[in-house]
């Protein structure tokens, strides 16, 4: 039998503790295809290690034999990545980049329910990777922005080309990143925050 | 590092049904990813290994997600466990933000200060 004493499970070091304080957590969803840069835009801007958290998923077989008309299941663990940002004493983002398997992305629950937003990762030499975390986005209603994340070798494409070739709406961000680069992934998430500000019918006073 | 295949250290399927005490994964979860959970109590001896974990490194509050990645266990046995904390007071659940359909400007002017201040 595969036992761990309790002390064998190592918690967070000591500079990884929230304050007693921290009262509400909110998270932001980093979605694309694979080798995009997810875990590397969740690297970037955590203030933790990035750390890994696993799911079981059941999942109904595709093309099985139906003979008895009983539906044949495989149960997949999926990895995902997250990092954090403590935004003030009480309140903490959490930024999950979603696994490699785009197919398991909407399997997850509980990962885009109540979330603030998500940013679409692309790799202009590889847009298609990407399509399908903007069509079931779309069709969650989960609001995102696209950013563009500059791979060296990557051609630049002008951005209105880009946006036909996603065929994105002109309502949906679009910008340019450096995952790898903190201030960067910084800035695109205060894009996506921005886009979410300005679905408000109503904008807020400031103060 | 590749996103997918990775592999994972289950501890066996004998690990899970130990440590939800053979409960199915069905019943819904009070807790959600991103809740986060703080001790009430002291570990104590013959407690569950894993339960006497989280009251550990709960002493400072840590979301759902951190504790599965702590424990190496999946989130859905994580919650199971933690139901069972909550249900004796051993832990406490602060519960996410409400994003429902549009996130409170006031959250969001927070999240946008919090960020500027990276």
């Amino acid at each position: 039998m595969d036992y761990r004493t309790s002390e064998e499970i190592v918690g967070p070091r000591g500079e990884d503790t929230l304050p007693a304080s921290a009262s509400a957590a909110v998270k932001v969803v980093i979605v694309g295809g694979f080798g995009v840069g997810k875990t590397t835009m969740v690297g970037s801007v955590s203030e933790i290690r990035p750390l890994t958290t696993e799911e079981t998923m059941t999942q109904a077989g595709v093309g099985v034999d139906d003979i008895a008309g009983i539906e044949r299941k495989t149960e997949t663990t999926v990895a995902m990545d997250f990092g954090r940002i403590s935004l003030n004493e009480q309140l903490v983002l959490y930024l999950f980049g979603t696994p490699g398997q785009e197919r398991f992305w909407f399997l997850w629950n509980g990962l885009f329910e109540g979330a603030l937003g998500a940013v679409v990762l692309i790799d202009t030499r590889r847009l298609e990777v990407s399509f399908d975390a903007v069509g079931r986005l779309e069709e969650r209603g989960v609001p995102f922005v696209v950013a563009v994340n500059a791979f060296p070798e990557a051609p630049v494409h002008p951005m209105a080309e880009l946006r036909a070739a996603m065929d994105l709406p002109d309502s949906v961000p679009l910008i340019d990143c450096d995952a790898r680069d903190r201030a960067s992934s910084r800035d695109t998430l205060l894009a996506l925050v921005r886009h979410l500000q300005s679905l408000h019918p109503v904008t807020p006073e400031t103060p | 590092m590749s996103e997918s295949g990775r592999a994972w250290d289950e501890g066996g399927p004998d690990r899970l049904y130990t440590v939800n005490r053979g409960r199915a994964p069905e019943e819904p979860r009070p807790v959600e990813l991103v809740s986060l959970i703080v001790a009430r109590a002291e570990p104590e001896p013959g407690m569950a290994p894993e339960a006497a974990a989280v009251l550990r490194m709960c002493r400072f509050p840590l979301s759902v997600a951190e504790i599965s990645a702590y424990l190496a266990l999946p989130v859905s046995t994580v919650g199971l466990l933690l139901a069972e904390l909550l249900g004796d007071g051993r832990v406490e659940a602060r519960a996410p933000v409400p994003a429902a359909v549009l996130p409170d400007p006031e959250l969001l002017q927070a999240v946008m200060h919090g960020l500027q201040n990276l």
